[in-house]
């Protein structure tokens, strides 16, 4: 999946159908590399235009009701902070999502495009 | 590149000329501090104009005994959040009471030229499509200063003690 | 407390436009995202892993009733209802929008206050002690100091586009509750053998990945002096510092690397120059004037003890575990110190509602002189209360839910926001925190194990302090699974030290129990009235390793 933040909201947002919207559950999934690559070339326009920022890929794999991210960290960013279930998207789902469990074996995370040089 | 100084565009009396290329007849040469200081005796005897070109982290007192024979320094930004060269202006303009030229050059922003001036630089390379009138805002946006700086603004403190 | 002039509003109004115009630029693209972030860093604001997130300065930890109402108030309209204290004293919202980020500058601007340089590679949010001005011992308040070099610090030119952040605190009491030996620049009040006050000032102190105790670099410098003295180790910094690798980017690198002889022989050079040219001179009425504003309040002439206050104590048994935990002696007869735990049980460590907010500039209004502290230890302090007036503080907080008399124990767990909340974590760590203190919950047993200063962090940036805890915990990735480290012994005391590390990381199901053998293991052998920190550094990390991994010992056979 893609995802990037929307620059004025600073709202998550997913990839879907060549523009962007907040739902992860409905976000398009790609199963070749090469789709994956143009739909992250296609973003890119979003970027120039100053409407997204930070936009990258992420794995997910397929679970028994739909899919779900690999990391943790996707995870909870699709959702909201697991310490206030009253905050972000998870507050605005109709039913309580199931969590993935996480697995143990993962590729190396795609590097998350903050800069470096940016610490609390 | 278009060059700034005191509040307006200016002609750029110098042209920087590469390492291995040779100087032209007349008129002002910048060039890298390796090359000043290699060809130093020679550029100082034909009394052209000379800018020597400083990487960020060149220390700018290698030159303290040559900056009477040298007219502009430039010093370079090669990304816009390496602050040394305020450092270096401010070393220019207070240790060595360098009445020169002091050059930005590389990349900074708008955002920083307020800083820039008050710490002694003087002279901005700035983008194709820089806007003068950019210049003057961005001179204004603060009215008050609190710390003293090269620029010997009257700080907050001076003004509260009625100095 | 300090009062904003003419000046001091211009600046920060004037810093709100600048903003605003920076926000339009980037909304136009005449900004990229690359050099926009450390400008909008500059103003405390981060792209974090839901939202932004924006850092408000709470200067020196020191809050008007005013000045919450309004933080309540943009809670309330901005943020989803709630704000977190953190550990350098300042507050931060995890949900505002950067269209609406100009208008809250604004807000803050109305009750002189700002989001100035609380990030971004500049001179930070100076601290302090968060009982200054109330406490026993205090040579003097540190706070107008701090206010100096605030002003100093602020729209530094020099010092703007620093290799890395830097902060700087100040101590003014034997023991130092602001950590200053951790910082970047700490400071310490003193008074020399002509009985001149003036600081003893360190360098190189810091968490993160490379956890560093400060050296010390002036051994006294006179308060006419001390801008001078900052300027010029900002400037070696400035020009010496790495710029290679962000990760030895901070001073401590450089000071620690070059020694504290050769460094200190660099900032006197400077030093010595910037004296001589004399426009950094302290004068002594600007000093006085500035102490002016943080003249304590006309304390009553009170009998040190009160009989509302000694009747509660008897009839109310929470009441009474909330004056043993929660409260410190004053300097003023008939006065306490009243720390507020933000460490609720059940409750985000830190973070409080716009209704809490509201709550508390209510109380401060009523009985505390209209003044708050913030701790780097994410709990608040009302400095001055009489006595008499406690049991009614203490009832206004329990309607609050903020009455946990667990101030300095166990389950007063400092604790960054790690992965729920940022984008930098590797592991979150709030719901750890949470279950520890469920698991410590109980109050006599807390209060029977004394003084243990848990922290924790969700990543090796340290906001949570863990190399300063007695037990320190680090949340870790692995392979996409969160661990969790122990450390031993940290403290962010004027006996600093770093924690040491104890071993493997536990799983999230592991962790609480492993804590919990850690503490029984000090119950088990501490001698009457250690705590775990003198414990530990009495008997050494063995016993406790060993049954921490006990389970670990004996599923391998």
């Amino acid at each position: 999946m893609l995802t990037a933040n929307r620059l004025l909201a600073g709202e998550v947002v997913y990839w879907q159908g060549g523009d962007w919207q907040p739902d992860s559950a409905a976000a398009e999934i790609f199963d070749e590399a090469e789709a994956a690559k143009a739909a992250l070339d296609a973003a890119q326009a979003f970027v120039r235009d100053n409407k997204v920022v930070g936009t990258y890929l992420f794995e997910v794999r397929k679970e028994a009701n739909g899919v779900a991210p690999v990391k943790e960290r996707e995870i909870i960013r699709s959702l909201g902070p697991s310490v206030r279930r009253d905050m972000g998207k998870q507050a605005l789902m109709p039913v309580p999502p199931a969590a993935a469990k996480p697995v143990h074996e993962t590729s190396p995370p795609p590097p998350y495009p903050e800069e470096p040089d940016v610490s609390i | 590149m278009p060059l700034i100084k005191n509040g307006a565009f200016v002609e750029d009396r110098f042209v920087f000329i590469p390492e291995g290329q040779a100087f032209p007849d007349e008129g002002g040469v910048m060039v890298t501090l390796s090359r000043f200081q290699s060809e130093r005796d020679s550029i100082i005897a034909h009394h052209r104009p000379v800018c020597v070109r400083l990487a960020a982290n060149e220390n700018p007192d290698v030159l303290k005994d040559d900056l009477p024979n040298i007219d502009a320094i430039a010093l370079e930004f090669p990304i816009f959040r390496d602050g040394r060269a305020f450092s270096w202006a401010r070393m220019l303009r207070e240790r060595f009471a360098y009445q020169g030229e002091i050059r930005a050059v590389g990349h900074f922003l708008y955002d920083q030229l307020a800083f820039l001036m008050r710490v002694g630089f003087d002279a901005f390379e700035v983008r194709q499509d820089f806007r003068i009138a950019e210049f003057s805002r961005a001179m204004a946006e603060m009215t008050y200063v609190y710390q003293p700086s090269v620029d010997r603004r009257k700080t907050v403190m001076q003004i509260r003690r009625g100095e | 407390m300090y009062r904003y002039d003419e000046f001091d509003a211009k600046m920060v109004r004037e810093r709100a436009q600048q903003f605003r115009y920076q926000v339009e630029r980037r909304i136009k693209g005449e900004l990229t995202e690359d050099e926009f972030k450390p400008l909008r860093l500059k103003n405390g604001l981060y792209l974090q892993l839901h939202s932004y997130m924006l850092r408000v300065a709470v200067p020196y930890g020191t809050l008007s009733a005013r000045q919450m109402r309004q933080l309540a108030r943009i809670a309330r309209d901005y943020s989803r209802g709630y704000g977190h204290f953190t550990t350098r004293t300042n507050m931060q919202y995890h949900w505002p929008k950067l269209s609406e980020v100009p208008d809250i500058l604004e807000l803050l601007a109305d009750v002189e206050m700002h989001c100035i340089q609380t990030s971004g590679n500049c001179v930070r949010n100076v601290t302090a002690d968060h009982f200054a001005g109330a406490v026993a011992g205090e040579l003097e308040d540190p706070r107008p100091i701090c206010e100096i070099i605030r002003q100093w610090s602020s729209f530094h030119p020099e010092f703007n586009y620093l290799p890395r952040k830097f902060k700087i605190a100040v101590s003014a009491t034997k023991e130092d509750r602001a950590a200053v030996k951790y910082h970047d620049i700490g400071m310490e009040v003193i008074t020399n053998e002509a009985g001149e006050t003036g600081y003893r000032v360190f360098v190189g102190g810091g968490m993160g990945r490379t956890p560093y105790v400060a050296l010390e670099i002036g051994k006294f410098v006179g308060k006419e002096d001390i801008l001078a003295y900052l300027e010029a180790i900002l400037r070696v910094y400035n020009e010496y510092g790495r710029r290679d690798n962000i990760h030895k980017a901070r001073v401590k690198i450089l000071a620690h690397q070059l020694g504290a002889d050769e460094f200190r022989r660099q900032v006197e050079v400077e030093f010595a120059e910037i004296k001589r040219h004399g426009t950094l001179h302290l004068p002594p009425e600007e000093l006085k004037r500035i102490e002016a504003y943080f003249a304590p309040p006309a304390f009553e002439d009170l009998p040190e003890t009160a009989p509302e206050f000694e009747a509660a104590v008897k009839a109310d048994a929470g009441f009474a575990a909330w004056t043993r935990s929660n409260l410190t002696p004053h300097k003023a007869k008939g006065y306490a110190i009243a720390t507020i735990s933000l460490k609720t049980i059940g409750q985000t460590p830190g973070d409080a509602s716009a209704e809490q907010m509201d709550g508390l500039a209510q109380i401060m209004e009523d009985f505390g002189f209209a003044e708050i502290r913030v701790s780097h230890e994410q709990n608040l302090v009302f400095p001055h209360v009489r006595k008499k007036d406690l049991p009614a503080v203490y009832a206004r907080l329990q309607a609050l839910d903020l009455g946990a008399a667990n101030a300095g124990l166990i389950t007063d767990i400092i604790c960054g926001p790690g992965l729920d909340y940022c984008a930098l974590a590797n592991a979150r760590s709030v719901p750890v925190a949470m279950k520890l203190q469920e698991r410590f919950a109980d109050l006599e047993r807390q209060h029977e194990l004394g003084e243990i200063k848990i922290k924790m962090s969700g990543c090796i940036n340290a906001c949570g302090h863990h190399h300063a805890g007695h037990i320190g915990i680090l949340g870790v990735d692995k392979k996409g699974v969160e661990f969790y480290q122990i450390q031993l012994g940290g403290s962010g005391a004027e006996d600093a030290s770093v924690g040491e590390i104890m071993g493997p990381g536990f799983g999230k199901d592991e962790i609480v129990d492993a804590v919990e053998r850690v503490v029984e293991t000090y119950v088990s052998l501490r001698a009457p009235g250690e705590r775990l920190l003198e414990t530990y550094r009495r008997v050494g990390m063995t016993p406790f390793k060993n049954a921490a991994y006990q389970e670990q010992m004996y599923a391998a056979y």
